[in-house]
């Protein structure tokens, strides 16, 4: 309400703005006029493909779900035949993606970070060869590399029949390698969580020597001790259970090898592609991490006495960290979205089950949205994890 | 108000679009110019470009009869290779007109797909391609072997029947390029490759020595391999399923391309109702009265494409065998064109 009777000065304060010139009202309609336009954008989306997909009388849904798949996988985490559904032979799908993805997410860190020391080394032919590494797979594209290495797995090595045999139980043929491994027996359920036991111990162990030394200064050598822990008991609990030592060696009984362990040329060949590749990214971005700690840094460790190791571990790498993890997240997002390239050379991953899914039951739009939300769901998790660990090695500033 | 006005005009263009959907196929391809075709474009003898780049092959040789007969020019095509997985989800979003693509008549396909199958161009069954030097004799003998199958195809849904039925194992490589799993294959990464026999012998006719490899006597399944259309568009069902019937009931009537134009003084009524020289079929499919002359003229009749293509003077070396016409103990037969 205005007052008449008020002096000009508050009575401009005061007087109302026009509804629509008021920047804040002005903010809300465009914010609503955006949310409503993309809402009627969507609803335009669906009840456009509801209604023509009615009109050509295709099935929608996810009724297959539980539907009997009737084709076969090439290789499998759990136990799966063609009378299984749909839905399990999906799983098996997810599954054979979380393999590799998480195999090759380990090792690719592993490699890139080593690969990036090296090509910083001040050895002159250690780092030029770890340049032209990088250089090299980071210029191929992944799927040529991927066809490499497969046409490398059937090309080169023999048959079955002729497989090398380069020590007692290990074969190597163009149908994979095929390991012996340990026959069943429960003294391995006990090493398991002799292992696991091992694991907790060593965290405690480190925890309390962190906190000795923030006392009285004294180091305690956590490394090797925790090394000795984790080892040394699942080891002593073997011995005590008997030392079981029979081996499910594989043996070539029809076309192909029975018993032991195999690890088809299909998921070798993705591994390796996907980690050779993976890992020269890996390694520049490690490099650059390193190389953004200012020379500062590593001459006054330098000079209060600490080893090149301990200027490493506790000056270069908990501050590269910070510029390292963000880049190297989207690097393993990478790497599992391109698994999804498997399907070029046969490796049975998410998007090749779900491919043959939507053939066969003929619902693309449902099999599409599904891969979308897969690929989603294992990128959050990702990058959820990593934001984690990231904000756990920020620097604290005190 | 303005907002509210603008909001409910995007709203009713948006409902309008939705209801708007392709039209007639036939006007569409007129309005084009040109036949699109889903092709295999990696199948020896069915739909593969040769070495000048010419497409060549059953299928493209379908595609052209059909060409023929809507524009009466069988080069008015334009090809789109497709893999297996990609085929049917090509047809349905409508970015191709036909599906020539060695592709099986299901009962699931013909309803849940929202597609329909036509005349089949090829009876075809799956077998197996085995290596000589492995001494298989009969498929029952293939017990825990790894099969190469290429992906969303029935053969991967047939072979896991015929092993779960016989209660043998198998290890499938799915690999969905035709030239990658060849090669796999070639290269001794399966024990044997499983597809439909006509596909066997197009497979086993590239390998590097042919005579390394055979089909096995067992045939485990029906495949017979049709066009597809759109669910829904009759006319252009009609006129893709009579531009392949007009092949057969050419070879029927004894119709080759090199005698057709003399056949055009034939007094015999069939011929004369056939060739458009008594006008009737062109007007009731909506083309012109020369459309089965001109698919004949320019493409042949039935035998002439199957033997140009897979019969037996070609690497494929193909008998008739079931695709023989019925009078010759085949099951190849057309309804009359009256």
């Amino acid at each position: 309400m205005r007052k008449s009777n008020d002096s000009g000065s508050t009575d401009n304060a005061e007087q109302k703005i026009p509804f629509l010139n008021d920047p804040k009202m002005r903010s809300i309609i465009y914010q609503i006029f955006t949310i409503g336009m993309v809402g009627l954008l969507g609803y335009y989306l669906f009840t456009n493909t509801v209604e023509n997909l009615n009109r050509q009388s295709i099935a929608t849904g996810f009724d297959f779900f539980d539907k009997e798949a009737s084709f076969e996988i090439g290789e499998s985490l759990i136990p799966y035949s063609a009378a299984d559904t749909y839905g399990k032979a999906l799983f098996v799908g997810i599954l054979n993606t979380i393999k590799v993805a998480f195999i090759g997410i380990v090792i690719t860190v592993i490699l890139g970070t080593f690969l990036g020391i090296a090509r910083l080394s001040t050895n002159w032919l250690v780092s030029k060869l770890a340049a032209v590494y990088i250089e090299v797979m980071q210029d191929i594209p992944i799927l040529l590399q991927l066809f490499f290495w497969y046409s490398f797995f059937y090309d080169v090595l023999p048959s079955p029949r002729e497989a090398l045999e380069p020590m007692k139980g290990v074969f190597i043929s163009n149908r994979g390698f095929v390991f012996a491994v340990p026959e069943g027996h429960p003294a391995y359920k006990y090493m398991a969580a002799a292992f696991i036991a091992g694991c907790i111990a060593a965290y405690f162990l480190r925890r309390w020597a962190k906190k000795r030394q923030e006392k009285t200064g004294q180091t305690f050598p956590v490394f090797f001790c925790s090394i000795a822990i984790i080892l040394g008991l699942p080891l002593v609990t073997w011995l005590f259970s008997g030392a079981p030592h029979k081996m499910n060696v594989p043996e070539l009984s029809g076309f192909n090898f029975q018993g032991g362990i195999n690890m088809s040329p299909e998921f070798g060949a993705l591994l390796l592609g996907l980690v050779l590749y993976t890992a020269a990214f890996v390694a520049e971005i490690v490099r650059a991490g390193i190389q953004a700690i200012i020379r500062g840094q590593t001459e006054a460790a330098m000079s209060i006495g600490l080893r090149p190791g301990q200027i490493l571990n506790l000056v270069i790498l908990p501050q590269a960290l910070r510029v390292i993890i963000p880049p190297l997240t989207s690097q393993m997002l990478n790497l599992t979205k391109n698994s999804s390239l498997a399907v070029a050379i046969g490796f049975p991953d998410f998007v090749s089950v779900a491919s043959t899914t939507i053939n066969q039951t003929g619902q693309a739009i449902e099999g599409v949205t599904l891969i979308m939300v897969v690929y989603l769901c294992f990128s959050l998790l990702t990058s959820f994890f990593m934001n984690w660990y990231n904000k756990k090695m920020a620097l604290v500033e005190r | 108000m303005k907002l509210f006005k603008l909001c409910l005009v995007t709203a009713i263009v948006f409902a309008m679009s939705g209801v708007a959907f392709a039209g007639q196929t036939l006007d569409s391809v007129k309005a084009k110019g040109f036949v699109q075709v889903g092709v295999n474009g990696d199948l020896f003898g069915f739909g593969k470009p040769d070495e000048k780049g010419v497409w060549r092959g059953l299928d493209v040789d379908t595609a052209r009869a059909i060409a023929a007969a809507v524009f009466g020019d069988a080069n008015k095509i334009k090809y789109v290779p497709l893999t297996a997985v990609q085929r049917f989800t090509a047809l349905q979003a409508g970015e191709i007109d036909v599906l020539c693509r060695n592709a099986t008549q299901t009962l699931g396909r013909d309803t849940e797909l929202g597609l329909d199958f036509v005349q089949p161009i090829y009876y075809d069954g799956q077998g197996f391609l085995v290596p000589k030097k492995l001494k298989i004799k009969r498929a029952r003998e293939l017990d825990g072997a790894t099969v190469c199958v290429l992906p969303g195809t029935t053969t991967e849904l047939n072979v896991a029947d015929y092993f779960r039925t016989n209660k043998m194992k198998m290890k499938p490589v799915v690999i969905e390029q035709n030239a990658e799993l060849n090669k796999a294959f070639f290269a001794g990464r399966c024990d044997c490759m499983t597809s439909d026999a006509s596909q066997l012998a197009g497979v086993r006719a590239v390998a590097p020595k042919p005579d390394d490899y055979m089909i096995l006597p067992d045939i485990i399944s029906k495949e017979p391999l049709a066009p597809a259309v759109r669910h829904g568009d009759n006319q252009w069902k009609d006129i893709v399923n009579y531009s392949v019937l007009a092949m057969i009931e050419a070879e029927e009537l004894g119709i080759t391309s090199t005698n057709v134009d003399e056949m055009l003084k034939s007094t015999n009524p069939s011929i004369m109702r056939f060739l458009g020289v008594t006008p009737g079929n062109g007007k009731a499919l909506g083309l012109n009265e020369k459309w089965a002359y001109n698919i004949i003229k320019q493409v042949g009749n039935y035998a002439e494409i199957f033997e140009r293509n897979v019969g037996i003077n070609t690497p494929l070396k193909l008998e008739r065998g079931l695709n023989a016409l019925w009078k010759d103990g085949g099951i190849m037969y057309s309804p009359p064109f009256k």
